[in-house]
């Protein structure tokens, strides 16, 4: 058995991922390259019984110019020998359809010295669009195999399997020869040079294509003219597209509910189960009142998540998402914005981790910039179990207004903030930041095309399983670090907790001592220090000490916020109550008003829609901005803006 | 001599080749994808408030921003 490594490469939209996806079946993982956040996916596929073959899906690139984070990898890996995912053969993938602008990277890699295999795909549309090539002469004049396949229809693949295999036998001279002297009259000027180069090569490509296809324009017409008139018209196409965003989230919050009870009660089950079954002790506890409870915080949002990355690559592999980016261009320009930040906007409501990735294709720095620095103000799913919880708390159930519920409208309430605050802020900062850069504005429109199941369902699955093992891995480590904070302290407190409580309350017994003895050891845990120590901050706020845990806690992910207060009420808390009950009882130590009045809640609401209480987001805009400025001002600012409008809530509400 | 089209002045429908640009005011990722000279342009639609526009180039099928195609000359066929 021998091992090749085979990089596939090619424009976006050709119709690679799915090739890889034929190619490799359900061996694929993605990973990251060294230092970057570009996605990085690598599978097995075996391309006959003696050879596998280590297949990497490089990022869609038009050039070998590299113009972004994501085409850079490409040309890192092909151009650096001792680069460790070098190939020994690299696929070229092509659209039939618009071959001459396909084959312009061909010829740049062919420059490279590679053995290089062009591979023909959607050849399943050559007779719908009455398309001939003479592949023969492609091939003498390409100095390459070629491959004609269609991954939509699964044929060709053993064709170019038998390509890869006899990769040894390709001619490696590159098949388009520069006449130097020209160019280098220019060579001082690097972007005359690349468009006399582009020139250049396009010619090349013409004359080949003259030679050897030909297509029927009677048959050219497609759907694209068709749809295109009704999905991007200046009434209808806002029309269609408000109403699909809208019925996506309907749908989001509607169908993922089911699941996410069910996650719900079945980490309470295994929390109970290991308590109850499990020999007591330390590790026990830390099992039971750290470990699971904090796996359960990720684990309720893959419903929502999953179904959101289903219909944003739904819209995205259809086409439709370079329509919607058409449409908002102008409009969303007036706030300092591309068109494009729509995709990071809408995605935004998931997570904002990939959402601030997916700010990578938009050209002009200072509009990724500020939609980089406003994404975190939408009301991300982080948000939705605090948000959910307070409301609860502080609006009665049966409340209506216009008979509509009013729990739910001021949730929606709330997600309309987080939007409108957004723009507001990228319109602020449009007119702050004075950053002059060209409106560098391309965007692609493809064809209009069903997705494959497959490819959307491959999707789904290795964004979810990404966010699930990132995010996881902070709250785990949170979860653990909370539980020892809690349970340990300085001095012997906690040891003596119990001859310390029964000393000063001596008529309490069983459960009651039980609880009280939880709450002190708590109190004086490292946490309740911490707590009593930013208590004169946040008091103004309206919150306890105990809150004020839970906001330290929730700065490495918002949803911690819960789960710190479950721990708190609940450690020791022998009566069947549920988290709600709990902080519905709680009371101010000193005036035994409610802590959880509505003025508390109305801050705890408005801290929590505008704080940039999220540790991954801060390393992800570092990462993407290349340094701590943006990520630390974008932190005091929304911080800051939290805390200000938390303070005038409270004072004004109280 | 009439005063020189460039794309932002082609009406819906209207078709062109592309005459001359200067390389600063065109991100070369738009040449690579085939605006080049010689190169036919088609206006297919424009977005409300004209802008963008979007383009078939030489049979790519692309969005650019008035700002852009207002700096690439072109002669209407």
């Amino acid at each position: 058995m021998s091992d090749i490594k085979v990089a596939l490469i090619g424009n976006p939209n050709t119709g690679k991922t799915s090739l890889f996806n034929r190619l490799t079946g359900l061996n694929q993982k993605v990973g990251n390259y060294p230092g970057i956040t570009v996605d990085k996916k690598t599978g097995i596929s075996k391309i006959d019984k003696d050879i596998q073959a280590e297949i990497i899906d490089l990022p869609g690139t038009y050039s070998l110019n590299a113009s972004s984070m994501d085409e850079d990898v490409a040309v890192q890996v092909l151009s650096d020998t001792s680069n460790e995912n070098y190939p020994d053969v690299v696929v070229v993938v092509v659209d039939i359809e618009n071959l001459k602008r396909n084959l312009f990277i061909f010829t740049q890699i062919k420059d490279l010295g590679l053995p290089t295999i062009l591979a023909i795909n959607m050849a399943d549309q050559m007779t719908l669009k009455g398309i001939d090539i003479d592949i023969p002469t492609l091939e003498t004049l390409l100095k390459t195999k070629v491959a004609l396949v269609s991954s939509k229809q699964n044929k060709g693949l053993s064709h170019l399997k038998k390509l890869i295999a006899s990769y040894e036998g390709l001619d490696t001279a590159p098949c388009f020869v520069e006449q130097d002297t020209v160019l280098s009259k220019f060579a001082k000027d690097e972007k005359k040079k690349h468009h006399l180069e582009t020139v250049r090569r396009y010619q090349f490509l013409k004359n080949v294509l003259e030679k050897t296809y030909s297509q029927d324009p009677q048959n050219a017409k497609d759907i694209r003219t068709l749809l295109d008139r009704v999905l991007i018209h200046r009434v209808y196409g806002y029309l269609i597209f408000f109403t699909i965003l809208f019925t996506v989230f309907q749908a989001l919050f509607s169908w993922s509910a089911i699941p996410m009870d069910l996650i719900d009660a079945a980490f309470a089950n295994l929390s109970e189960l290991t308590r109850t079954h499990l020999p007591e002790g330390i590790f026990t506890n830390l099992l039971a009142e750290g470990i699971i409870p904090g796996v359960g915080g990720v684990v309720i949002f893959i419903p929502q998540i999953a179904f959101l990355f289903l219909f944003t690559s739904f819209l995205e592999e259809s086409g439709y998402m370079s329509r919607v980016v058409f449409l908002m261009d102008r409009i969303m320009r007036r706030f300092g914005l591309s068109g494009k930040s729509i995709v990071p906007l809408i995605s935004g409501t998931a997570c904002a981790i990939p959402a601030i990735m997916a700010a990578r294709n938009i050209e002009n720095w200072k509009e990724r910039l500020i939609t980089i620095l406003v994404t975190p103000f939408t009301t991300c799913s982080a948000r939705l179990p605090v948000y959910a919880i307070i409301i609860s708390l502080i609006i009665p159930e049966e409340a209506t207004l216009l008979s509509f519920n009013v729990q739910g409208l001021v949730l929606m309430g709330l997600y309309l903030l987080g939007f409108f605050t957004a723009i507001l802020a990228a319109a602020i900062l449009d007119q702050v930041l004075h950053i002059t850069s060209k409106s560098y504005f391309v965007v692609e429109m493809p064809n209009y095309k069903m997705p494959l199941f497959k490819n959307v369902a491959y999707n789904v699955i290795e964004k979810t399983k990404a966010f699930v093992f990132d995010a996881g891995k902070i709250i785990l480590a949170i979860s653990i670090l909370l539980w020892v904070l809690a349970s340990y302290g300085p001095g012997d407190h906690i040891q003596q907790a119990t001859e310390v409580v029964q000393q000063n309350h001596p008529s309490y017994h069983d459960e009651v001592l039980q609880a009280e003895v939880a709450s002190y050891k708590l109190e004086h845990s490292y946490i309740g220090i911490m707590g009593k120590l930013i208590e004169p901050v946040i008091k103004p706020l309206g919150y306890d000490w105990k809150i004020g845990v839970a906001v330290i806690t929730s700065f490495a992910a918002r949803e911690v916020f819960i789960g710190t207060l479950a721990t708190i009420y609940s450690v020791g808390n022998a009566q069947e109550s549920t988290i709600k009950e709990r902080m519905r009882n709680e009371v101010f130590n000193d005036t035994k008003q409610p802590v959880y009045s509505f003025a508390t809640g109305v801050s705890i609401l408005l801290f929590y829609a505008f704080a940039m209480q999220c540790m991954s987001t801060i390393a992800v805009v570092k990462r993407e901005t290349n340094g701590w400025k943006w990520p630390l001002i974008q932190m005091f600012v929304m911080s800051g803006l939290a805390y200000v409008t938390a303070f005038i809530a409270y004072q004004t509400l109280s | 001599m009439t005063k020189a089209n460039t794309i932002a002045d082609l009406q819906r429908g209207e078709r062109a080749i592309i005459k001359s640009f200067f390389e600063l005011d065109v991100p070369l990722k738009l040449m690579e994808m085939g605006c080049i000279e010689g190169n036919y342009v088609e206006v297919l639609q424009r977005a409300p408030m004209q802008d963008p526009i979007y383009l078939n180039i030489s049979g790519t099928y692309l969005a650019i921003r008035l700002e852009v195609a207002s700096k690439i000359l072109v002669e209407k066929l």
